[in-house]
């Protein structure tokens, strides 16, 4: 039986298509893909992403346990920040990708993907130590996201709270939006401005209403995962299970960034990430455009001079673009931007060039 | 769902209209609204000989690709090559702006085997 978010009974009334998403049965599109997409791009859409999970972390040991799972400098993080860190095994490959919210003083959220929810919970129950103290509160959150360049204006007609205040990165608890409160997070998985909100379950049908009523004058659409996967990865926003895996490393996955690899004491598998760090990575993701017609996708096999070299790890047609382009994993010689690739479609090998990625970035 | 009742359809939501010794094939309205957006369609070329129900092409929409299969054996005498440009014509036009390809049916029985529209519905009813 698949699990349903809180929005479930709301998604006919919207003309939802259901999928089964990491155990999930979730919205893929309302309207179309495309449409909701450019929604996003040029007004705002509106996404139910209560499937994904949450994990309180509290206690006076909390900032030493997660400095030890988490890749980024979780030091660095304050009262109303947000992190995105990266946990990994001891050969460096990914266990999960991740928010980090710091709510208060021994006091974090971490939101992880929905279905890594269980995983992650043992895999940080196991490395717990000291007073650290773990609730999975998946059930009783839900999560929408309202992302595009009108989600501010949208949201500020809602709430008293200033908008204006909150950097990227920044959040704000117990926000009252539309009468409910919320956690109110600048954060997001589209490429764009925009909002993620934390509310009760019981609360998530009304606000996903005020919203879209709220919206209305200014085309938001809501908005399923298939659009929030073309958004994402536009964008170049990773996809675990496609991008990142425990046989992918955070570093071949282009994010070090996120990797600090210099902390003491050390997180799990710091040691590899440190030296991919230094002598670079046997893989490494890039981005290909089709020259050839043909649509890379997930799973295909990538060549370079008739020899395999890796796999696209996502590809679609760019609904922004209107180009054939897929990110790949391929071996770190091979990775050069101009360098021509071969991409096995269905039996074909067709030809693709190694471009510059993002392959969005939004207007500052 | 739009299912015209003069053509014949196959399980795997292709449909056929027989237009003299030709056969005419697309997919059906109710198969574009499944897939959505589609955004590439490959076809074969003229000549090429078709064996009833195996694949003869792809539709992809954006979010995956699907098979064509072929509701007839013979040969592809004309593809729809304004396809290429206008994938969306699947979405907006399914029966007819969008047909795919004309066969030369090497076994007209093969016709008769096919769904009637009242078949084809019901068997998408009833899922």
């Amino acid at each position: 039986m698949l699990k349903r978010t809180p929005l479930f009974p709301a998604y006919a009334r919207y003309g939802a298509k259901t999928i089964e998403f990491g155990g999930w049965e979730m919205p893929v599109q309302f309207s179309s893909i495309k449409e909701e997409h450019e929604a996003v791009r040029t007004r705002a859409g509106l996404f139910d992403v209560s499937h994904m999970g949450e994990i309180a972390v509290r206690g006076r040991g909390s900032l030493a346990f997660l400095q030890k799972l988490m890749t980024n400098d979780v030091a660095k993080l304050r009262p109303g920040r947000a992190q995105y860190a990266l946990m990994c095994n001891e050969n460096g490959g990914t266990v999960d990708d991740l928010l980090i919210y710091q709510k208060g003083e021994d006091d974090y959220l971490l939101v992880v993907n929905a279905a890594n929810t269980e995983n992650d919970f043992a895999w940080l129950s196991e490395h717990a130590e000291g007073d650290v103290e773990l609730e999975d509160v998946s059930a009783e959150t839900a999560q929408l996201a309202l992302q595009g360049p009108a989600a501010e204006r949208v949201l500020q007609t809602l709430t008293d709270f200033d908008l204006t205040a909150l950097r990227p990165f920044s959040f704000a608890d117990g926000v009252e939006v539309a009468g409910m409160k919320a956690l109110v997070s600048r954060t997001g998985y589209t490429g764009e401005d925009g909002f993620e909100l934390y509310c009760r379950a019981e609360d998530a049908a009304a606000l996903w209403e005020a919203i879209l009523d709220a919206g209305a004058r200014d085309g938001v659409l809501p908005c399923g995962l298939g659009a929030r996967d073309t958004l994402r990865f536009e964008a170049c926003l990773p996809l675990y299970g496609q991008e990142l895996s425990t046989a992918i490393s955070p570093i071949e996955a282009g994010l070090g960034f996120a990797v600090k690899t210099e902390k003491e004491p050390p997180f799990i598998g710091q040691a590899v990430l440190k030296r991919q760090k230094e002598e670079g990575p046997p893989r490494r993701l890039i981005g290909i455009e089709m020259i050839d017609r043909g649509i890379p996708r997930h799973g295909y096999v990538v060549f370079a001079d008739g020899e395999e070299v890796g796999f696209v790890t996502t590809g679609t047609q760019s609904p922004t673009l209107k180009k054939n382009i897929g990110l790949a994993l391929v071996k770190a010689e091979v990775a050069a931007i101009g360098r021509e690739v071969e991409v096995d479609i269905r039996g074909k090998r067709l030809k693709a060039n190694i471009v510059p990625i993002p392959f969005y970035r939004r207007a500052k | 769902m739009n299912t015209p009742k003069e053509l014949r359809y196959t399980k795997e939501h292709e449909w056929v209209r027989v237009e003299g010794e030709h056969v005419r094939i697309g997919i059906t309205d109710y198969a574009q609204s499944e897939l959505g957006d589609i955004v590439f369609v490959e076809l074969p070329e003229v000549g090429a000989q078709l064996k009833a129900n195996e694949p003869f092409g792809s539709v992809e929409s954006v979010k995956t690709v699907s098979e064509l299969y072929a509701p007839v054996s013979g040969t592809v005498v004309e593809v729809n090559e304004a396809l290429n440009d206008h994938p969306e014509y699947v979405n907006e036009s399914p029966y007819e702006k969008a047909w795919m390809i004309v066969v030369k049916p090497s076994d007209t029985r093969e016709i008769d085997q096919l769904l009637t529209a009242e078949q084809y519905e019901a068997m998408v009813t009833e899922g």
